[in-house]
């Protein structure tokens, strides 16, 4: 028999995280640790993933996500448990623009809990998977890192942080048996964007956004932008003169 | 959430929105979303008890639920539909004739009314709430959780036979003869070859031997609505020619997946978009089994007579197991369920003729289905439906309810 595989997934309340679950739930035999804020919706979450599959061991975790200590001694007691196949990270909050500007305090939890915290989750796993020589390490980020604009470049500049750190481990990782895989949503329709969704605006499918995401982890893509057609759309952006960028009103 | 529904004002649920008509819009209203309303919350595998919430699409517990040996044992023609909208409409599927309806399967559920109550029923515990929220569009409370009993199931292939026919008579001797040998049964009909009633009977079992992965399905897609309905006067009987001549050729037994044999349209996305800009009016009736032949010659002689031949003409007799709701269209007789491009007047002209037909052979219409049946014919066909105001949820409406009851 195949062993299960071992999959922790940091934010696991997140809409996007938790149907890549159900895709992984309904794969094969799997031990998921999902580690979350909100324990009660994390339970949830576990009884629903548990009553779906078969093989399938799901514990739930809470911690502080900006805490140095308590991210290193958790990754470090899931790794020392047996080597970690997948860890997925998943957490963010789709901070106002405004506000981050009026009051900076507001501008660095924007930072912190986009940027921040979900590097230094992916450096302590990162240390754990090259001493097993394996490992996937996914992460997701936003089509926002890809370049500032004014309605949201706080938001932004963490993914970018994100983006970067990203970058930088695939080139540590290059020619090893460890994976970095950086996921890049369009506007996906989970519970962070429902103001837009009211504003009637189109979101992709969040089944089809966690679908694209197990596969890009499965394959090991280093950057997959999701629905694909995000990888043309921000290609131009990225690249749009300023005296065009600045007078979009984007 | 049950404070949240008491803000509301006159509010529908919605699931999917897989229903035709108008059971799950609400003009002026609040529509009450239920897709995120989408958790298993636990499964026996023992009993095969699943209990999870309203918003769980039906293909979902098949997919989590047939690698473990245990499947849904009713199924409507798509699977894309919400436990919710299965209880609310009582759907029905291939196999009525073996297994009931849907609302048959139901240990339990639990309702959130607008005034914030939370309640529990079951065919045991306030059976006639119960009975009143099977096949009750709605109108009694949102249902949020549900237990169903799920049927044991060696694996996902059928075994499969298609056989022509060429008369009303041989479609019903086909039907009686199979009903106890073969689990799922529905026919396709051709409506548009006039008086010469001809068609294909599809016939199926769970293959004994189960080897073998399932193909994964294509998806395709209709990526644009065509400025005409595709389906006109020229091209029906050209379709339905082909449909016709091919499936007889192909004819004999043949081993497929069950979801390709049940839910062929599941894998073709915005499929109703053929139909042009217009769209189309979905009409399925039933027909008790002793009137039933001869109101449905007369029914094919008029839609032959109308020139308005419909695509797709699916007939299936019923079981003679009585309904679990109020409001539950299944009766002992022949289904028959035919779709009409909108035509406008022409069209509902055509609705005015076969509405009598059914009325005078005591059948009704599918609610599921139906944008414009008249108050009086929902009155005399569906005769328990006074007994339902007693439990309806005082802020529940929908254009439907407001059409058919009044409120
Ligand atoms: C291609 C196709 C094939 C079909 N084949 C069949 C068939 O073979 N047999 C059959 O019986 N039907 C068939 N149908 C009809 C379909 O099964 C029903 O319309 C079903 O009710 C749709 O479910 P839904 O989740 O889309 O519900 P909706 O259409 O969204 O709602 C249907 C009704 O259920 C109510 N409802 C929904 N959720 C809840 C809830 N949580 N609590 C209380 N009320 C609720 C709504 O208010 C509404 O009255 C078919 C439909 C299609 C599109
Ligand atoms: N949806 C989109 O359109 C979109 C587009 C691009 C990128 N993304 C990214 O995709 C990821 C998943 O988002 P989603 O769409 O699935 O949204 P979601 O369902 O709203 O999930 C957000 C998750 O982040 C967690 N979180 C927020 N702030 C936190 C904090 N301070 N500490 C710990 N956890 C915190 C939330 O936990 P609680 O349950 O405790 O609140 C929740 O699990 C995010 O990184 C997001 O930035 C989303």
């Amino acid at each position: 028999m195949d062993k299960k595989k071992r999959i922790v997934v940091i934010g696991a309340t997140s809409a996007i995280a938790e149907h890549c679950c159900r895709l992984w739930v309904r794969q094969g035999p799997v031990e998921l640790i999902l580690v979350a804020r909100n324990v009660a919706l994390a339970e949830r979450i576990a009884a629903d993933l548990q009553a779906r599959g078969g093989d399938v061991g799901v514990s739930v975790e809470t911690m502080d996500f900006l805490s140095t200590k308590a991210i290193a001694d958790a990754v470090a007691r899931w790794t020392a448990q047996a080597p970690v196949d997948v860890a997925l990270i998943a957490h963010g909050v789709l901070s106002q623009q405004q506000p981050c500007q009026d009051n900076i305090s507001r501008a660095r939890e924007s930072l912190e809990v986009n940027g921040v915290s979900p590097v230094l989750f992916a450096e302590a796993f990162a240390g754990a998977m090259e001493r097993a020589g394996k490992g996937t390490l996914a992460l997701i980020g936003s089509v926002a890192g890809d370049r500032g604009r004014r309605a949201n470049y706080v938001y932004g500049a963490s993914k970018a942080l994100m983006d970067r750190y990203a970058q930088g481990m695939q080139h540590r990782f290059a020619g090893t048996g460890v994976k970095i895989v950086l996921i890049k949503p369009g506007p996906t329709d989970t519970p962070m964007t429902a103001p837009y969704k009211a504003q009637g605006r189109k979101l992709a499918s969040v089944e089809s956004v966690a679908e694209g995401t197990v596969n890009a982890i499965e394959r090991g893509t280093p950057v997959a932008y999701l629905p694909r057609k995000w990888q043309l759309i921000m290609f131009v952006v990225r690249n749009l003169p300023n005296f065009i960028f600045n007078r979009l009103n984007i | 959430m049950s404070r949240q529904l008491q803000d509301t004002g006159p509010a529908i649920p919605i699931g999917m929105g897989r229903s035709y008509g108008d059971a799950c819009l609400n003009p002026g209203g609040t529509l009450l979303d239920t897709r995120r309303l989408d958790r298993f919350h636990s499964f026996d595998p023992e009993m095969g008890r699943l209990v999870c919430e309203a918003g769980v699409q039906l293909r979902e517990i098949q997919r989590a639920m047939i690698p473990r040996g245990w499947s849904l044992p009713v199924i409507p023609g798509t699977q894309i539909v919400s436990v919710g909208g299965a209880i609310a409409n009582d759907v029905h599927g291939k196999n009525h004739h073996r297994v009931g309806s849907f609302g048959h399967h139901v240990r339990n559920l639990r309702l959130l009314r607008t005034d914030g109550q939370i309640v529990e029923c079951s065919p045991g515990v306030r059976p006639d709430l119960f009975a009143a929220t099977v096949g009750g569009i709605g109108l009694t409370g949102l249902i949020a959780v549900a237990e169903l009993q799920l049927q044991p199931v060696t694996g996902p292939w059928l075994d499969t036979e298609i056989l022509p026919y060429r008369t009303l008579d041989e479609f019903l001797t086909l039907a009686d003869d199979s009903e106890p040998l073969w689990e799922h049964t529905v026919s396709w009909l051709d409506c548009t070859s006039g008086r010469r009633t001809r068609g294909i009977f599809l016939r199926a079992n769970p293959a004994v031997e189960q080897s073998g992965k399932p193909p994964v399905p294509r998806r395709r897609a209709v990526p644009f609505t065509p400025p005409l309905s595709l389906f006109n006067q020229l091209s029906l009987p050209v379709f339905n020619t082909l449909y016709y001549h091919l499936n007889s050729y192909r004819g004999g037994t043949r081993r497929r997946p069950f979801e390709t044999f049940l839910f062929p349209l599941d894998d073709v996305q915005d499929w109703n978009r053929l139909y042009g800009p217009r769209g189309f009016y979905q009409y399925q009736l039933v027909v008790p089994r002793d009137a039933g032949p001869a109101a449905l010659r007369e029914i094919l002689d008029i839609i032959a007579k109308s020139g308005q031949g419909s695509f797709l003409a699916v007939i299936k007799t019923f079981g003679e197991r009585a309904s679990p709701g109020l409001l539950s269209f299944p009766m002992p007789g022949i289904t028959l369920s035919l779709d009409f491009p909108n035509r406008g007047a022409r069209t509902e002209r055509l609705f005015v003729e076969l509405d009598a037909v059914v009325r005078a052979a005591g059948g009704r219409l599918y609610l599921a289905k139906d944008a414009r049946m008249p108050r009086d014919l929902f009155e005399a066909s569906y005769p328990k439906a006074s007994e339902l105001e007693r439990f309806r949820d005082p802020g529940m409406s929908s254009g439907m309810s407001r059409r058919l009851m009044g409120r």
